[in-house]
């Protein structure tokens, strides 16, 4: 499973695409389950970066673990939840918030 | 210490309008992200894993109190309340948005900061010994020549498109604080037999996927030959350098590929056409560059060796501190000063902003408003009165920077790593808490002595593992975080690549490797003043081989 992740123009935070708009949070991200799927989302992706709401548009791998969309690599996962040495810092602080 | 004059003025200022000009029309959507992003790398703005992130320059790592002020009111305004010291000498904040950069040049240039040139293929900023104009060791300050390359490298037409980046170190000392033979161009600032200044140059040093030491290309270069020899340097390498692969595109291919000597002779042909012209430097611009860097006004103080004496029997801390944080001064009543960035477990090279604010008054009540940052990720007070130690260690330890473990195994170097860059392959921050941690007694560290330990996050080696004594490079193996670990590399007069010495290890198993690696080193050490280095230089890799894998291999 695929979903498409970016980081904002403005600020340069990691977002990700979900339910029609770019979420701050990874969970609720659009699944992409098929190449189909995955097309659509690339469409999105290059149109928000050709329109300058956002850079590094990628295709990344994502699995659900408990009814939440969560990354599959390291990378992807440190960039959902932030800096693994600063728990206060990023959007795991957001959430405990 | 340099001061802007109304040229340096009038071009920063003019940089923060022209980068302002274009953020602003990047986020009107004006100008794509391909045409912004050689603009916003030309100004120090990198897109990381969670944010932007920007790299201010320190030049040559020398700041004043207004200056770490500033860079504090910017981490608690902009940022997150800290930021990261680099083993470029300069300062990168890991959360600024792209809305608010246009701001913080603003501020900076208030104080005469910038961001200018502190990425993309150009002449990055000029680092030096830490220690440069206090050291007692130098022949003179070598900073001056570094304000006279950044003058003449700034926004350099026919250097600023070079093949690759481009790293200029110089020490004014024989014994190497600035890792001269790691960089592109290394200069040993010394005087002739006839007591003239002049540079040992060494070209083709770099670290990345290739590490390679410099090669010296000549052994006295005289100081008015400064300008025109690099640019002969920088010719040969613009023309000749690969630019048909990012990866052999530094000069340390160039000279690799070439041999050092048809690089040297192509390097003094072109000299010859250039060192009579005007890029010789006149005696009295030399020595006007010099004036900036006077030494402060360093009256006797006499009393210091009975104030240091009595305080010594007065606090375990302190004396533990003088031993370790505490080096020599070229005045006998005046002593050069590490703030250790170390502390046990914190993250190496990171301080908070009211840390910064409080070094900035330190520096200005005991330091003559005098800081450095080194390259191994800690401030240095470079000109305190022995007699004022024990008020600076006091101020120090009400704000947890006097850690005294200033060279020792838990003074390490280590790249952002995966926690914050885009490019790393494993985490780089956390090894080294665990390492610090687990070597956390300063009784131990003493005793196993000077060690240099070096993370890296990725191949790039922005950590410098591969001139750790100790050196640790973090990759990717199958999903998971991987550890090699090389043996033997160093960084000072004596420069050497370290080698791996096996398979890697993971998350788990590293710290118990490198506690394996220092008591091997301890059981086979001839006394203990032999050090670490020497001793792996006397021994090679196999006891340490022995002691890691010997089990292993039996299972097999
Ligand atoms: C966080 C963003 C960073 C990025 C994207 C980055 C990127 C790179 C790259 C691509 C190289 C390899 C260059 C080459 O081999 O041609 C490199 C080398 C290097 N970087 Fe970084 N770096 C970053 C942060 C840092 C930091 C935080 C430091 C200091 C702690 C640093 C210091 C260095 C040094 C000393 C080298 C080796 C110089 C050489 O290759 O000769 N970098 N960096
Ligand atoms: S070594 Fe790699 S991981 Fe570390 S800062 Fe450099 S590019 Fe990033």
């Amino acid at each position: 499973m695929k979903i498409l992740t970016a980081n904002r123009l403005t600020d340069g935070i990691a977002v990700w695409y979900a339910d029609g708009g770019w979420a701050e949070t990874v969970g609720q991200a659009d699944l992409a389950h098929d190449k189909a799927a995955e097309d659509r989302l690339e469409a999105i992706g290059a149109k928000a970066y050709a329109d300058n709401e956002v850079v590094d548009v990628n295709l990344i791998d994502a699995e659900v673990v408990d009814g939440v969309v969560e990354p599959v690599r390291l990378r992807e996962k440190i960039r959902a939840a932030g800096p693994t040495i600063r728990g206060d810092l990023g959007k795991q602080a957001e959430r405990a918030a | 210490m340099y001061r802007y004059d109304e040229f340096d003025h009038d071009f920063v200022q003019a940089r923060v309008a022209e980068f302002s000009d274009q953020v602003q029309r990047r986020l009107s959507g004006e100008i794509s992200e391909d045409q912004f992003r050689p603009l916003r790398l030309m100004n120090g703005v990198y897109l990381q894993l969670h944010a932007y992130m920007l790299r201010i320059a320190v030049p040559y790592g020398t700041l004043n109190g207004k200056q770490l002020r500033m860079l504090g009111h910017i981490a608690r305004k902009y940022d997150k309340g800290y930021g990261h010291f680099t083993t470029r000498q300069n300062i990168q904040f890991n959360w600024p948005a792209l809305s608010d950069i246009p701001a913080i040049l603003a501020d900076l240039a208030s104080v005469e900061m910038h961001a200018i040139q502190t990425s993309g293929n150009c002449i990055r900023n000029v680092t030096a010994d830490h220690f440069a104009g206090a050291a007692a060791d130098e022949v003179a300050d070598p900073r001056p020549y570094a304000e006279i390359l950044r003058q003449w490298s700034s926004v350099h037409p026919e250097f600023s498109f070079l093949p690759r980046k481009f790293k200029i170190a110089v020490t004014g000392a024989e014994r190497d604080r600035a890792a001269i033979q790691t960089h592109d161009i290394g200069l040993h600032l010394k005087k002739n037999a006839d007591g003239e200044l002049g540079f040992a140059v060494y070209i083709g040093g770099g670290q990345g996927r290739t590490p390679m030491v410099a090669r010296k290309i000549r052994d006295f270069l005289p100081e008015a030959d400064l300008l025109s020899y690099c640019t002969a340097i920088l010719r040969v390498y613009n023309l000749y350098g690969r630019r048909d692969n990012k990866y052999k595109a530094r000069i340390k291919i160039l000279v690799h590929e070439t041999g050092v000597e048809e690089i040297t002779r192509q390097v003094e042909a072109e000299w010859q056409e250039l060192k009579d012209a005007e890029l010789k430097l006149p005696d009295a611009d030399i020595r006007a560059i010099q004036a900036y860097f006077a030494p402060p006004a360093l009256t006797d103080r006499p009393e210091g060796d009975q104030a240091v004496k009595l305080a010594r029997l007065d606090s375990k801390g302190f004396s533990d501190w003088l031993d370790q944080n505490v080096v020599t001064h070229h005045h006998p009543d005046y002593a050069a000063v590490t703030i250790s960035l170390k502390g046990i477990g914190e993250v190496p090279g990171d301080a908070s902003d009211s840390q910064m604010e409080a070094v900035a008054d330190i520096a200005e009540k005991y330091a003559f408003d005098e800081l450095r940052v080194s390259h191994e990720q800690n401030l240095i007070l470079p000109h305190v009165a022995r007699a004022d130690l024990k008020a600076v260690y006091d101020a120090l330890v009400d704000i947890g920077l006097a850690t005294a473990n200033s060279n020792l195994i838990s003074d390490i170097i280590s790249c952002p790593g995966l926690d914050y860059c885009a490019l790393a392959t494993a985490r780089s921050i956390p090894i080294a808490q665990e390492i610090s941690q687990r070597f956390a007694s300063l009784e131990r560290q003493r005793e196993i002595g000077e060690l240099k330990l070096k993370i890296s996050g990725c191949i790039n080696a922005c950590g410098h593992h591969h001139v750790g004594h100790i050196g640790i490079l973090g990759v990717e193996k199958k999903g998971s975080e991987l550890y090699q670990v090389t043996l033997g590399g160093s960084a000072d007069e004596n420069t050497s690549v370290g080698e791996i010495i096996g398979r890697g290890f993971s998350s788990d198993e590293i710290t118990d490797a490198i506690e394996q690696i220092v008591e091997t080193y301890l059981g086979l050490r001839l006394n203990p003043q032999e050090k670490f280095i020497d001793a792996y230089r006397r021994v090679g890799p196999a006891p340490f081989k022995e002691a890691l894998y010997a089990g292993e291999t039996k299972a097999a």
